[in-house]
């Protein structure tokens, strides 16, 4: 449950510890944050992040998620939502891809970017709505209305999952759910690395700051940095010359 | 969900949406016991915890009012049902003679209420909690059986101060304290400094049966005033007609209650009271200044407030005395801070008071940097052996909890024994996970 500062008390996170879910739950285990699951592949990343949280002082539990396996997401996310209520579940699954039109890798991108991350979304959505609390933060991606030569294959796939959360958003209005949409704009990460950061680039800190502002206010679409915003109003190739 | 309602305590922080049910019997508990739903139900009472122990999200409130039959005084014991409040207690018992053995700072409790808080009164130091009055209890346990409970049996120990999590209280048998007037003796003391509100108040608390002081938490000294009361034993009929406004005039606008014009309140208070005095009043003015206007919760805005409340031990008077000058330091302004030392525990498992040092202090829930703030009293009060009132809570760092309650171990495991399914549960009792 959240305390009357409205902070939170568990968290859920999908899709592994990237480093934007990762500084994100830093900053709310430094908080009230006592319980966090990270539902991901097993990986040698994933108990580093574990051992990580649990020095930070939460109790940590994993959970076997793959984005791919969408059968298995109900029951995956409903035990852990058994296990106690969940106060916020960010929905980080992401896989970059690149640019080669390889049909198959394509495939891939759009089942981790937008299926998996819909479906588990619609389960933590179902989970949270009996509970009648918790935030449900979805990420998205600046790029998803504003797609390159570059990123035009994972942009489409986050494009989908925006349109899905935006809807979620409203269909969920009244039940206590608060769902937000994050949309960062390019993140200096390790994935990053090596690539030129346009005009406009920003943090994993960033990004977690941005995300806890949110949860605060109740944010429904959230800009990282705010300024991405207002630049939308902009034409399209000026955008992609500041945003990369 | 029928019935969706949005729930929060008195401090109006952290709603959450539940179905509400006001069983007008207690045979209408049992069914709805036995066929709980994936998340439980909690018994509600007037709403005058400040957190969350009456709230149930995505569960079942019930609403006890509507169970608040009162049964015939014997030998100054009477039976009621648990959604009897004070308010009526007093009304109905006062011309006869008799009062409550413990009112908080409100009469709109509940009497299942009062015994799950086991509350505490300007008394205590004399006269101890609520639940040390209560002779039996009727339990509705998460089997469905009511069973009557009385001192002897462990889990009433368990129940009192339970928060309502070892089942649904129906009904309670409670000593009453026989009264000859309706009038209160109150001698006051204005004290500059919060040191001799301390003597004053322990002075006071060898003569009088009902003590506190309030304390002025911006001044640099910590002046305050204590008040010594006893019943008057000659003069004025008995009679109750205590009554409140109905709501806080709706024309002050949000964010009245900050710093300054506290400060300014305080010092008006200070000035206005004598050096020191003796005066005959009526018993709802002297026990119960939060009636005087209905809803002042709501003078803290659409954030609400928090309510803080802790005891130290005996001895532990620099912890106290540092928490109050972290307060002044810090900028935080409480409107109504109230000093209290507390006589012997009930032996309520999760039972708040504990011979010591009580401070109770209400916040803007808005007060900058106040989460933070009482974090750090929450680590000094651990520090001394002290606790903070669950009735009170809302932001309580759930780790503190066994420090403070060493009887936190045994209440957790009777209470999945009594109840595996957990069919009683609260939004208090997920946050600190009891």
């Amino acid at each position: 449950m959240k305390n009357a500062f409205g902070e939170p008390q568990s968290l859920l996170i999908v899709g592994g510890a990237s480093e934007i879910a990762m500084a994100t739950a830093m900053r709310l285990v430094r908080r009230r944050v006592r319980r966090v699951i990270l539902a991901g592949r097993p990986s040698p990343a994933r108990d580093a992040a574990a051992v990580r949280l649990a020095e930070a002082g939460a109790s940590v539990e994993t959970a076997d998620f793959d984005a791919f396996r969408v059968e298995e997401h109900a029951k995956v996310i409903g035990d852990v939502f058994a296990g106690g209520d969940v106060d916020v579940a960010l929905v980080a699954c992401g896989l970059l891809g690149d640019a080669d039109l390889d049909p198959l890798k394509a495939a891939d991108v759009a089942m981790v970017n937008y299926v998996g991350a819909m479906t588990a979304a619609i389960v933590c959505a179902d989970a949270m709505r009996r509970q009648t609390h918790g935030a449900l933060v979805v990420f998205s991606s600046v790029s998803a209305g504003r797609p390159t030569a570059a990123d035009f294959l994972y942009a489409s796939a986050k494009s989908g999952l925006d349109a899905f959360a935006r809807g979620l958003t409203e269909a969920l209005r009244g039940s206590g759910v608060h769902v937000m949409v994050v949309r960062p704009g390019f993140v200096r990460t390790r994935l990053t690395r090596g690539v030129t950061p346009p005009a406009i680039a920003t943090s994993p800190e960033t990004v977690a700051g941005a995300v806890l502002d949110g949860l605060r206010a109740k944010s429904g679409v959230v800009w990282v940095p705010g300024i991405l915003g207002q630049l939308t109003r902009l034409p399209g190739s000026v955008v992609r010359r500041i945003t990369g | 969900m029928a019935n969706k309602t949005i729930l929060t305590g008195w401090g109006r922080t952290s709603p959450s949406v539940a179905e509400l049910l006001r069983p007008g019997a207690e045979a209408e508990l049992t069914p709805l016991v036995l066929a709980p739903g994936g998340r439980g139900m909690i018994a509600r009472g007037l709403g005058r915890s400040y957190g969350d122990p009456a709230q149930n999200a995505g569960g079942l409130v019930l609403d006890m009012t509507g169970l608040a039959a009162i049964g015939p005084v014997r030998d100054g014991y009477v039976t009621v049902e648990a959604g009897v409040s004070l308010h009526r207690l007093m009304r109905e018992l006062v011309p006869e003679g008799w009062f409550p053995p413990v009112t908080p700072a409100t009469r709109q409790v509940t009497v299942g209420g009062a015994v799950a808080a086991d509350i505490h009164g300007r008394n205590h130091h004399i006269d101890g909690s609520f639940g040390s009055h209560v002779t039996a209890l009727d339990l509705l346990g998460a089997d469905g059986v009511t069973r009557t409970l009385t001192p002897a049996d462990p889990d009433f120990w368990a129940t009192v101060g339970g928060m309502g999590l070892t089942g649904v209280i129906t009904k309670a048998t409670i000593r009453l304290t026989p009264i000859e007037t309706s009038r209160m003796i109150v001698n006051t003391w204005k004290c500059r400094d919060l040191e001799s509100v301390m003597t004053r108040l322990t002075q006071a608390d060898l003569a009088h049966r009902y003590t506190a002081a309030w304390v002025d938490c911006l001044s640099r000294q910590g002046r305050g005033v204590v008040e010594g009361a006893d019943h008057a034993r000659q003069g004025a009929a008995r009679s109750f007609r205590a009554r409140g406004f109905e709501a806080s005039p709706g024309f002050l606008p949000v964010g009245l209650l900050n710093r300054h014009t506290m400060s300014l309140v305080n010092r008006g208070l200070y000035a206005t009271t004598k050096r020191e005095s003796v005066q005959v009043r009526p018993l709802a003015s002297f026990f119960h200044p939060l009636d005087r206007v209905g809803h002042w919760n709501r003078l803290y805005g659409p954030r609400g407030l928090v309510q803080y409340q802790f005891v130290v031990p005996m001895g532990a008077e620099q912890t106290l005395m540092k928490i109050v000058e972290r307060i002044r330091r810090s900028h935080a302004a409480s409107f109504q801070t109230v000093l209290k030392r507390f006589g012997p525990g009930s032996g309520g498992w999760l039972s708040f008071p504990t011979p010591g040092w009580s401070l109770a202090l209400d916040f803007p829930t808005t007060t900058k940097g106040l989460a933070w703030l009482l974090d750090r009293l929450d680590e000094l009060v651990a520090e001394a052996g002290g606790r903070v009132y669950l009735a009170k809570d809302s932001r309580l760092r759930p780790e503190l909890l066994p420090v403070m309650y060493p009887g936190l171990a045994a209440f957790r495991e009777r209470r999945r024994e009594l109840d595996p399914r957990l069919v009683f549960q609260s939004d208090l009792a997920r946050r600190l996970s009891l």
